[in-house]
């Protein structure tokens, strides 16, 4: 068993108050052995996870080059298909995102107040919207089976086109399908801060979880803002 | 030589023992350990396969495997040595251990991360070597569409996971230096008296996060349209093959200074060391590795000049490949400058700093010709481009790799090696691997293509040169597994600074403590801190 006292080579002239509630952080183990301070380690598992978004900015930026080659060179045809995916129930989605980015803020601020029943309350908020989400693109993936528009020896669409429009309904499940396992990993994350805030782990000292997964959850909301009108909206007007 | 040599009553080594303390530990020594070990065994995966490729080719006939075998041959060896020895080697087994020594921290900023990284690593290697046994995968290291994804019927899915699985390792683990290196250095500890081995390792770390997701989702694409038949990369359903080229190439490219740029920080601290001199011009070594960095992301199509790429593009590919040799020039006359009046030592590190100095200048070199669109015309998918890139990888990498691991063995396991076979397979390591590549220059000018089993016959002398250069060059590396296994049980013990260098992780005991120093320390002197020539450093 080691020592606590064996990790602490702060200086002996640093506040008495701050170090008085390091080691409380330190004995309920949410400072981890390695860092100095609480400040410190929230900026490194901040830090961390801007990084982790840059990554994942690349991870789907490959899946927008190979979006953007092909709707440069088919524009037509993608024009038409996406023609057959779902605007209402995609718009429907689109606010749900929104609104879940809202209180997921929301969350974060109730943490940083300490406020724990007021944040678990919109940890909830965000989870349900999240689901509605995802409810709602099961939805559209069933439309999209009956209809035949899925890839593959079964795809059917106008003659034409029917060759690109795969490749268009490809990328439709590919990134979709991308961003809906993104949003389950999100999910399971607030079912873990919901925990942990129900523990009360989370308090007005130790709030940076909560601000991370937050971090996370609006960049996957960002996510689909982009792909909302690359998918859904783009040319509509032309067809009409 | 220190003349007191102190063994600490507890480091890390003996900080708990059996094989949960290993396999479940977060210090970062340990799972750099873990690394190596894995590194290691892949590394010598990959030689195997060169082990036959090369005997395969003593002969112009086809005769010892077939043609199939020899494309499975020359591809797993590819896939073993860049995804899961050249990429991870440096970074994860001495950065690992070194990045929070040498910035005075107790640990990585996320050491269950770190620990997590390592499962990732092995169970990456553990799909591709299923594919291995499976029956092998025959499309090359480079996955070229359509032939991966709708002709080849080898086991293209499981390499490409393996692929996909072990990149999250590298970013992982660049995320964990970058946060590190941002937050947990030192008092005083500025970034300019970081030592360079950081600078390279933070800017590798960089490319880590920036290009290794474009492969993942791009060897992911590459899966999904062998089971969904998407058609992204196959002309017959309207995709586009250069398009896979181009976003292979992203990450492939800049995974060439993924590789060779922790070699370059690695030769810095050996000339430093081996020369008792501040690294002449600090700060232009520095940003030459955030230069390489950057640049190194701009010039992915000059892989693709025979491709179908508009001469345009191919012109600006060009440039922008001749402007990578600058900052490599860089480095490698402000290493000469600091050996120039240095008390030059010719100890083992220093052996293989000269010799990746010298390598990697004829790789580099031989990297232009190969940036001259005409010239690359001419050698494109020749020998000339396998030699060009093994002296960056195997002349510059593995040379910066060994000269980093004798250099730091001491203090990673307390223990002195034998320095005269060191220096013997120093040498042999050297001869072996010039006799090797050096050869596959002139064949490739010739005309020798690339990935073939069988040649005509005018090309035999060459490649029986070639063929006993690996010969050499494989009893070169079983050396120093030798001998650095053997120091560890029966080897003189080091003490905290056997080569009297300065640097914080010479600072702190042999084996560091767990916790890697007693006290944190506050750091008042710039790097490289030879203030007078003489010797007899105190640590």
């Amino acid at each position: 068993m080691p020592d606590p006292a064996r990790h602490d080579h702060r200086p002996a002239d640093a506040f008495a108050l701050q170090r008085d509630g390091e080691a409380l952080a330190f004995q309920h183990g949410v400072l981890a052995h390695h860092f100095d301070s609480l400040d410190q380690q929230r900026e490194a598992t901040t830090l961390g996870m801007w990084v982790f978004l840059v990554t994942e900015v690349l991870f789907f930026g490959g899946l927008f080059l190979v979006y953007s080659v092909y709707r440069t060179w088919y524009p037509q045809a993608f024009a038409a298909a996406s023609h057959e995916l779902d605007v209402m129930l995609g718009t429907i989605n689109t606010a749900a995102l929104i609104t879940s980015s809202l209180t997921m803020a929301l969350a974060v601020h109730a943490a940083q107040l300490g406020q724990r029943r007021v944040l678990m309350l919109f940890l909830v908020a965000t989870i349900a919207l999240g689901s509605l989400f995802l409810g709602i693109k099961a939805v559209e993936y069933y439309h999209k089976f009956t209809e035949h528009h899925v890839p593959g020896p079964a795809f059917q669409f106008e003659r034409e086109y029917i060759r690109q429009a795969q490749l268009f309904f490809s990328l439709y499940f590919v990134m979709t399908g991308l961003h809906a396992l993104h949003m389950i990993i999100g999910i399971g994350i607030m079912l873990w801060m919901l925990y942990w805030s129900w523990r009360g782990t989370i308090t007005a000292e130790y709030y940076s979880p909560i601000e991370i997964s937050g971090l996370y959850w609006h960049f996957v909301d960002i996510v689909w803002i982009f792909l909302f009108p690359l998918l859904y909206l783009l040319g509509r007007h032309g067809l009409h | 030589m220190a003349s007191t040599v102190i063994t600490p009553a507890r480091h890390y080594l003996n900080d708990g023992y059996g094989i949960t303390s290993w396999l479940l530990t977060r210090d970062h020594k340990r799972i750099a350990l873990l690394y190596l070990a894995g590194v290691t065994f892949f590394f010598f995966v990959g030689g195997a396969m060169a082990v036959v490729m090369r005997l395969e080719l003593a002969t112009p006939a086809g005769d010892l495997v077939s043609d199939e075998t020899y494309n499975k041959l020359f591809t797993m060896h590819g896939v073993m040595m860049v995804f899961f020895f050249l990429i991870p080697a440096i970074p994860n087994v001495l950065g690992n251990f070194l990045v929070p020594i040498m910035i005075g921290a107790k640990d990585l900023a996320f050491p269950k991360l770190n620990l997590f990284s390592w499962y990732i690593f092995i169970v990456g290697g553990l799909f591709s070597l299923y594919a291995l046994v499976a029956g092998g995968v025959d499309t090359g290291w480079t996955f070229y569409a359509p032939f991966s994804t709708v002709s080849s019927t080898t086991n293209v899915i499981p390499t490409a996971l393996g692929i996909f699985i072990t990149g999250f390792s590298s970013i992982l683990t660049g995320l964990n230096f970058i946060v590190t290196i941002h937050r947990m250095r030192a008092p005083g500890l500025t970034w300019f008296r970081l030592p360079l081995f950081l600078w390279s390792t933070y800017a590798t770390s960089l490319i880590n996060v920036l290009g290794t997701p474009v492969i993942a989702i791009t060897l992911l694409l590459v899966a999904a349209e062998r089971v969904f038949h998407f058609g992204f990369f196959n002309p017959a359903l309207g995709g586009d093959p250069v398009l896979f080229q181009h976003l292979f190439w992203f990450y492939s490219h800049p995974a060439v200074y993924i590789m060779v740029l922790p070699a370059m920080g690695v030769v810095s601290e050996l000339v430093a060391a081996g020369c008792r001199k501040p690294v002449f011009g600090y700060p232009f070594v520095a940003f030459a590795s955030v230069a390489i960095a950057v640049l190194g992301f701009l010039v992915w199509g000059h892989h693709m000049f025979v491709a179908g790429e508009s001469v345009y593009a191919a012109m600006i590919f060009s440039i922008l490949s001749f402007l990578v040799a600058i900052p490599s020039a860089v480095k490698v006359f402000n290493w000469t400058a600091t050996m120039y009046k240095g008390s030059v030592s010719w100890e083992t590190p220093m052996l293989y700093a000269y010799g990746f100095i010298g390598l990697f200048t004829i790789g580099g070199l031989t990297g232009l010709f190969l940036a001259a669109i005409g010239i690359d015309v001419h050698v494109t998918d020749t020998y000339f481009v396998i030699a060009h890139f093994h002296y960056i990888m195997v002349g510059g990498t593995i040379m910066g790799y060994l000269g980093g691991l004798h250099y730091w063995w001491p203090k990673i396991s307390g223990r002195l090696y034998n320095e005269g076979l060191a220096k013997l397979s120093a040498g042999i390591i050297f001869i072996g691997f010039n006799l090797t590549f050096f050869p596959q220059f002139l064949l490739g000018y010739l005309g020798m293509p690339r990935r073939y089993h069988a040649y005509p016959p005018e090309f035999q002398l060459l490649n029986v040169l070639s063929s006993a250069g690996a010969s050499i060059l494989g009893v070169g590396y079983l050396i120093p597994m030798i001998y650095l296994t053997w120091s560890l049980r029966y080897g003189r013990l080091a003490g905290s600074n056997p080569w009297g260098a300065v640097g914080l992780e010479w600072t702190t005991t042999s084996p560091p403590p767990t916790e890697n120093f007693s006290e944190t320390p506050t750091v008042t002197w710039e790097a490289y801190d030879y203030g007078s020539p003489v010797e007899g450093h105190v640590a």
